[in-house]
């Protein structure tokens, strides 16, 4: 184990009472109790107020742009494969702006734990609907209310057959931190979507909400049928589950696929000049 | 009498293997010590359709594709009728005596009772190989190279094919379309500009490229797959050109050299990409094989009209270089160069290519890989972590500390235990996302301040003929061989005549060509596209006007005929 001081404690630019401050503990704490040191992890984000996560924790981070974190981090393992790559946004960077990646990267199984600030609102441009937001919550773009069915970002990635699908709950950071921990130790694509209040701008799924109606699954579930995993996955109302909904562990990660990466990492490689040549004289 | 140079255009429908006869013939030439160039013209569907494979072969060296033809090779009807009016008027069309086709320059080649069906191809070029008086040795070999470990089981009814057919052209046709004999000389690679970019890529060390397939740039890639397992790199078909990008950016900030390989549309998706390296500083190499557009354009054909858009790619201000080879060995060089100015300026630099050129082969001779040396970001890290000596790391390491420079150490994560922070907010030296605007001025200076480096190493344009010239043709990318062949064209007829290429179209460097401009007579840029981009550029960076221009933008490459015609209008 490392410890958690390694991770270090910083000022953040978020409001006072977001569920973002409850989730980087859970991730400092998951990430120091796998015994994982600064220097082996990667933090990717895209934007968006979680997306600022790795800003407020010591690693490697790459912050990229709105939408695009999952590509940049599947670049970043299959550059270097001893990183611990974690991705933190939002609802809005991984399932709207993200979502044709979050389809393929599922699909592609690149070994990342994905960590989604999911508050069903997009916050940092002021309170618009985001993919998660419920049928009819109003707002100042959505002034009739949303009409789009809200996206259910569980329910995807199990019936995507996604090796790892959990949902976690930012009032909760115990079991939280223990659902990143699985999820780390899963080779493969992990999605932990996290259930987060947001006090400026959703008045309706506030910690009180979401405090009355989560419930961890008990030890009798059993995430390796897909079936009921599936149905779990759709229980969205007056209970809604936490913990790890659905996990696969034959899924092969892209990373053992791929013949250039059998040895490892290839930065730093030389060119191997013979096989230069015998490429080139394939053209004469 | 025997022809010293032939211009010979194969055409049929997407499917039936024009492509296949065309590259074997191209290899043939070469190994017989020809030279030629390509010019491949297809449709965007897979079947059906009207394709064309045209070589230009000349015991000379063939620096551009030609209008004319003197065999027309027709695998269906349809090409008879559309090629006849260009043919030259000693000149000949191969058609199959099946479709009953009569007609002066018409000459039927009984191929039922030389092949049958699937050796239909073997046939034509057995027929094609005795016109032009290619020997069989060369072409069974071809044959052999081609087929032999693929389907050995037809190995033998390819040679007899290809025998039967080319006794038979011997027999009924010995006139006039006889090559001129020539020596072999030295080996000579056949390659194509897209072959060209991706052995370039390979020599410099490139171990990432991600795309999603696009014509013309798709081959970029499916020749870095091709390798991928043997070469030691990873090259991934990403879920759209967004994708792509990002995931070069991630590779390339985590220590590989990386490329993305598009073509126009695609390289649309990728701009907020290509603004995120220069925000990053992050080494990228971008290929971009030009089509016409706007939007999905001509998907196939060619165009040189996305300079100013490739110039003027990504939000925010950043350096940027842009290289745009004419000949096969500029692909090559121009790729290799591209990746070490990438590495050493730490940002987005692009190779603008286009259809024709990414599919013409042509004759070269082979790079000399040895000259070659490839780009390592390891050996960078190690030597800016020996520079920081004992530096704590518990200290915030600074991955853009502002230098003189611009340029500041690069070291890549996980591999020290200093962190390395990157972040596409504008940030502080230490890479976090930063609000102070005097720190934000500071970093657009440095960024901008590594313009300084690029400039420092810009590859002047080639000058070719008279100095002064009385005329200047003026371009940029594939046009370069149409050019000279129209100069020369020219100059035989006692013209005093120069060409200027640009195989870097960015930056300019005013000293290094206006005087040339300045000192001829007339001046006439020479470009693939509607608007005369390069001129209206070399007005911005040098106040010169060119006024005259030679613009081509139906879809199909510059011919020197094309140039002549342009330049007496």
């Amino acid at each position: 184990m490392v410890d958690i001081k390694e991770y270090g404690q910083f000022e953040t630019a978020w409001c006072p009472g977001c569920g973002n401050h409850q989730i980087i503990q859970a991730v400092k704490r998951a990430l120091a109790e796998e015994g994982l040191r600064p220097r082996q992890v990667l933090m990717v984000s895209g934007i968006g107020q979680a997306a600022k996560s790795p800003h407020y924790l010591r690693a490697n981070v790459f912050n990229g742009l709105h939408g695009r974190a999952l590509p940049a981090a599947t670049g970043a393992r299959l550059a270097n494969p001893g990183l611990k790559v974690l991705i933190e946004s939002g609802d809005g960077c991984s399932y709207g702006e993200g979502g044709n990646h979050f389809l393929a990267g599922i699909r592609r199984n690149i070994d990342v734990t994905y960590i989604v600030h999911d508050n069903q609102i997009y916050g940092l441009t002021k309170g618009q609907a985001s993919p998660t937001t419920e049928f009819g919550f109003v707002t100042k773009a959505q002034p009739q209310g949303v009409f789009n069915t809200p996206f259910n970002p569980v329910a995807a990635a199990v019936g995507l057959r996604c090796g790892f699908v959990a949902r976690g709950f930012s009032g909760d950071v115990d079991h939280l931190a223990g659902l990143i921990r699985a999820g780390m130790a899963h080779r493969g694509f992990a999605l932990i979507d996290v259930l987060q209040p947001c006090v400026s701008f959703n008045k309706v799924n506030t910690f009180a909400w979401y405090k009355k109606r989560v419930q961890p699954l008990g030890p009798e579930y059993d995430p390796a049928d897909w079936a009921v995993a599936l149905q779990t996955a759709h229980e969205w109302g007056d209970r809604i589950p936490l913990g790890v909904i659905y996990r696969d562990e034959t899924r092969v990660p892209l990373e053992d696929r791929i013949p250039a990466l059998a040895s490892g990492s290839l930065i730093g490689r030389p060119v191997n000049q013979t096989v230069l040549a015998e490429i080139m004289r394939e053209y004469e | 009498m025997a022809r010293e140079t032939l211009n010979i255009l194969i055409g049929g429908e997407a499917g039936q293997g024009l492509v296949t006869v065309g590259e074997l013939l191209a290899r043939c030439l070469v190994r017989s010590g020809r030279h030629l160039q390509v010019t491949q013209g297809y449709m965007s569907r897979i079947r059906g359709g009207h394709n064309t494979f045209v070589l230009r072969t000349s015991v000379h060296e063939v620096p551009a594709p030609a209008e004319g033809f003197d065999l027309v090779v027709a695998l269906d009807p349809a090409t008879a009728r559309i090629h006849e009016p260009e043919l030259k008027p000693e000149g000949l069309i191969v058609v199959d005596e099946a479709w009953g086709l009569t007609g002066g320059n018409l000459w039927a080649v009984p191929y039922k009772t030389l092949a049958s069906g699937r050796y239909m191809n073997t046939a034509s070029l057995g027929v094609i190989g005795a016109l032009i008086g290619l020997g069989t040795p060369v072409l069974l070999a071809a044959l052999e190279k081609a087929f032999g470990k693929k389907h050995p089981d037809q190995a033998a009814e390819n040679a007899n094919t290809l025998e039967k057919a080319y006794a038979w052209t011997r027999e009924n046709r010995s006139d006039g379309f006889h090559l001129a004999p020539a020596q072999p000389g030295p080996t000579r690679l056949i390659l194509n500009g897209n072959d060209a970019i991706s052995l370039g890529a390979m020599a410099a060390g490139v171990r990432f490229c991600a795309f999603y397939p696009m014509t013309p740039a798709t081959t970029i890639a499916l020749n870095l797959a091709d390798r991928a397992a043997k070469l030691g790199l990873v090259v991934e078909q990403a879920e759209d050109e967004i994708a792509a990008v990002n995931m070069a950016v991630g590779a390339a900030y985590t220590g590989l050299p990386s490329l993305v390989s598009t073509s126009g549309g695609g390289f649309a998706l990728m701009v907020e990409g290509i603004s995120l390296a220069a925000m990053l500083e992050t080494p990228l190499v971008a290929a971009v094989i030009q089509r016409p557009g706007p939007a999905t354009g001509l998907p196939t054909r060619t165009a040189q009209a996305d300079l100013e858009y490739v110039l003027f790619s990504g939000h925010g201000e950043f350096p940027r270089a842009i290289f745009a080879p004419g000949t096969i060995d500029q692909c090559f060089h121009r790729t290799v160069q591209a990746f070490h100015l990438a590495e050493d300026s730490q940002g987005p630099v692009f190779i603008l290519s286009d259809q024709f050129l990414s599919d013409s082969l042509r004759d070269t001779a082979p790079f000399d890989l040895a000259s070659v040396t490839a780009v390592n970001p390891a050996d960078r890290h190690r030597a800016a972590l020996e520079a920081m000596g004992s530096a704590d790391p518990s200290a915030p390491y600074q991955r853009y500390a502002l230098t003189p420079s611009g340029i500041s150490p690069r070291l890549l994560p996980g591999l020290s235990e200093h962190l390395v922070v990157s972040d596409s907010d504008e940030h502080t030296e230490d890479g976090h996302l930063t609000e102070d605007l005097d720190v934000a001025r500071k970093m657009v200076e440095k960024r901008l301040k590594k313009a300084d480096l690029i400039r420092s190493r810009i590859v002047p344009p080639d000058f070719w003929g008279d100095d002064p010239a009385d005329l200047l043709l003026v371009g940029w990318g594939s046009t370069l061989g149409a050019m000279i062949e129209a100069g020369q064209s020219l100059r035989d007829r006692g013209r005093r005549v120069g060409v200027l290429h640009f195989s870097q179209v960015w930056p300019l460097a005013p000293e290094q060509f206006l005087v040339r401009l300045e000192s001829a007579g007339r001046v006439v840029a020479v470009e693939g596209n509607a608007t005369g981009q390069l001129a209206n550029l070399i007005r911005r960076e040098t106040g010169f006007r060119i006024d005259a221009v030679v613009l081509r933008y139906d879809g199909l490459p510059l011919t020197p005929e094309f140039i002549l015609r342009g330049l007496e209008e």
